[in-house]
């Protein structure tokens, strides 16, 4: 791959096509895998460490139906609905006490995930069957890439992303929602319902992972109990690279950090794309220990005060 | 008048180890301790060899406890990374107790692996705490630490990785370390099987103890006082990066310690202490001991794991595969009925008790408002 320079050019546009797509394929997992989390850490302050079992329900719940005969839409519907009563249920018995307990609610979700992880584990089995990527693949000069990966699903990654701005700044809900956020007092003396506010968000970031694992169930390989673990970590990865503004944070870490990745993947192999990507998340973290947007927000602020 | 002298010496060293910072400052908690250290020493002599083996593996795996309990539950940094400098300082005891297989080798390798393994926390502490990580930015970094060598190591089978003559690997681990020894040349003690047990159960001990004054000098006092507030303790004039990477170095060592322990137990040693379940343990260990206890997280320790081995072969109907939603229910259960732990509630209790006992007479003594 190195001696690219004295290939001919088709296959030079090739190579680069190929990274390009590699690039697409892991921002889109990225942005998915961590837009739930953020929704939940960035609006309530609560970090959920059950979150890649959370997807893993979504992906359960996929998978199941699609096995018993559904077609594959509905069943990941259906997924997304699973996961979403799900959420609702845990913030309502458990969640709801760490509001203003950051570590505890780390502690406390954790242990859910071990008990989740190990309930799949022991109900289903070691494993689920898996699910055929749809679609099928494109491919050029010596290279191939999955439609369904590196192009459908950054797309719906884009859309979501568009989709919850639009919900947070143009809609009553989200102003509601932010108000609660911001200042649950006032919220309350302004008539609003803050403990509606908080169910509701933490549902739609339930059902954000939901809908994370139902696009996932095809394109995992054979679905295990343990794979929460890979979702966790690029979320998390993500959500502390890209700081405390939602859409932003996700949108711009999930870039910086797929740039890495793929490049590593791409010219050496996907062990050193993963590490090459967490190495780089540890330095991100280092400079800018509020992350991107937390450092672009405090910079405005200076320049605000230099003026 | 030699009588005196004696009491006044217990007084001194008692003062040295009690404090507010540490539950259990009464003599009856004193003479429990003694029964306690006393039962335990006791107990390879009435039981089975492969009991007390496994019990000495609890006693290894009670240094990583101890290590996030002194980071987490008296400065406030909750670290998911021990596991990190326990993992490193374990490989590297087996790198240099294979490479030079002596005696001095191993005992070599027991200063070394303690300093790297130290080494490392401090390199990451600097590198967190005077770049301005904070809070949950410092737990994710420090689990991130843990999986990056997690994968690395992973991928280590090939037979290019290797140390000299020790191999690392991948995923079947390093084997043929050597046991846990201390001499130099000919002359010197390998702690095999009880011999082990004894030697890291006085290692336990004393690190306890000597943690227990630590936290009651003007340092503990200065760690908790980040805890509860690091812009007042900045604004008093302490150096609060210093302070976390001092407290966090320390960790790292026990840690690493305990890593020692734990690579001589088995003569070996793989990936899986870096894993994101190993890395949980201490974690739930001391949420449900209490972070705020010492003693409270180190029980919790031996008797999780102890629960832990128990049904690794079943107990009636309940198999191994329940013992993972056991230990998350636990956890989660304490987390949310007695968030500080079963150690302090304990304790709050028989306070509250002691209290009604003597509310008619007032207590002599001004109790200790915890900093809360």
């Amino acid at each position: 791959m190195f001696e690219s320079v004295a290939m001919p050019l088709q296959s030079t546009f090739d190579s680069l096509g190929a990274l390009f797509f590699q690039f697409l394929n892991s921002f889109g997992f990225i942005v998915l895998a961590t837009v739930g989390l953020a929704i939940i850490f960035g609006m309530m302050g609560v970090i959920n460490l059950a979150h890649g079992e959370f997807i893993l329900i979504g992906v359960y719940g996929t998978a199941l139906p699609y096995h018993a005969g559904l077609p594959l839409p509905l069943a990941m519907v259906v997924g997304v609905l699973v996961t979403t009563v799900f959420g609702v249920i845990v913030e309502r018995t458990i969640v709801r006490h760490f509001y203003d307990r950051l570590l505890d609610s780390m502690v406390a979700t954790w242990g859910l995930s071990l008990i989740v992880a190990q309930l799949l584990l022991i109900i289903f089995g070691s494993s689920l069957d898996s699910i055929s990527t749809p679609l099928g693949n494109i491919s050029y000069g010596p290279f191939s890439s999955s439609i369904y990966r590196s192009i459908l699903l950054p797309m719906i990654a884009i859309l979501v992303l568009v989709g919850l701005y639009v919900l947070f700044t143009r809609t009553e809900f989200g102003i509601k929602a932010r108000a609660t956020i911001k200042d649950p007092e006032t919220a309350r003396a302004m008539g609003i319902d803050t403990d509606r506010m908080y169910v509701m968000t933490f549902a739609i970031g339930s059902a954000l992972a939901g809908l994370t694992g139902a696009l996932s169930a095809p394109s995992l390989g054979s679905i295990t109990p343990n794979r929460g673990g890979t979702f966790l970590v690029e979320a998390f990865v993500a959500v502390v690279v890209g700081g405390p503004s939602v859409i932003v944070g996700t949108l711009s870490a999930a870039g910086v950090l797929s740039v890495f990745n793929a490049t590593g993947s791409f010219f050496v192999d996907t062990f050193f794309g993963q590490m090459l990507m967490l190495s780089v998340a540890i330095l991100a973290l280092r400079l800018l220990p509020e992350g991107i947007t937390g450092y672009v927000e405090s910079w405005r602020r200076r320049r605000r005060a230099e003026e | 008048m030699s009588e005196r002298n004696a009491e006044s010496l217990v007084d001194r060293v008692r003062g040295r180890l009690e404090g507010p910072n540490t539950l259990g400052n009464s003599t009856t908690f004193w003479i429990g301790f003694v029964v306690a250290v006393a039962a335990l020493a006791a107990y390879p002599q009435v039981t089975d060899p492969y009991t007390a083996l496994q019990t000495s593996r609890y006693f290894a795996l009670a240094f990583l406890a101890i290590s996030l309990c002194f980071v987490w539950g008296y400065c406030g940094v909750l670290s998911f990374g021990q596991v990190a400098f326990f993992g490193i300082s374990a490989y590297t005891f087996g790198t240099i107790g294979i490479n030079f297989a002596s005696m001095t080798g191993a005992t070599a390798g027991l200063f070394g692996a303690v300093i790297v393994g130290t080494l490392a926390a401090a390199v990451l502490g600097y590198f967190m705490f005077y770049g301005g990580v904070r809070d949950v930015y410092v737990t994710i970094m420090t689990l991130v630490v843990a999986l990056v060598l997690n994968t690395f190591m992973g991928q280590t089978a090939g037979s290019e990785w290797a140390i000299g003559a020790a191999r690392l690997g991948g995923f079947n681990g390093m084997t043929n370390i050597p046991n846990l020894t201390f001499g130099i040349g000919e002359a010197g003690i390998v702690f095999q099987t009880v011999g082990f047990y004894y030697a890291v159960l006085f290692a336990l001990v004393a690190t306890y103890l000597g943690l227990r004054v630590l936290l009651n000098s003007s340092f503990g006092m200065t760690m908790v006082a980040v805890r509860e507030d690091e812009e007042r303790t900045a604004t008093f004039g302490y150096n609060v990066p210093f302070i976390k990477l001092v407290v966090f170095t320390i960790g790292g060592g026990l840690a690493a310690l305990g890593g020692v322990f734990y690579a001589s137990w088995g003569n070996y040693v793989d990936p899986s202490v870096f894993s994101i379940a190993f890395a949980a343990l201490p974690v739930v260990w001391v949420s449900i001991g209490g972070r705020e206890s010492l003693l409270g997280a180190i029980g919790a320790t031996l008797l999780i794991e102890r629960m832990r081995t128990g049904l690794s072969s079943g107990i009636g109907p309940v198999g191994p595969e329940w013992a993972l939603v056991i230990v998350g229910g636990l956890l989660l259960g304490v987390i949310l009925f007695m968030p500080a732990g079963i150690a302090p509630t304990l304790n709050d209790l028989k306070d509250s008790l002691l209290e009604q006992r003597s509310s008619r007479s007032p207590s002599s003594s001004p109790t200790e408002e915890s900093v809360e």
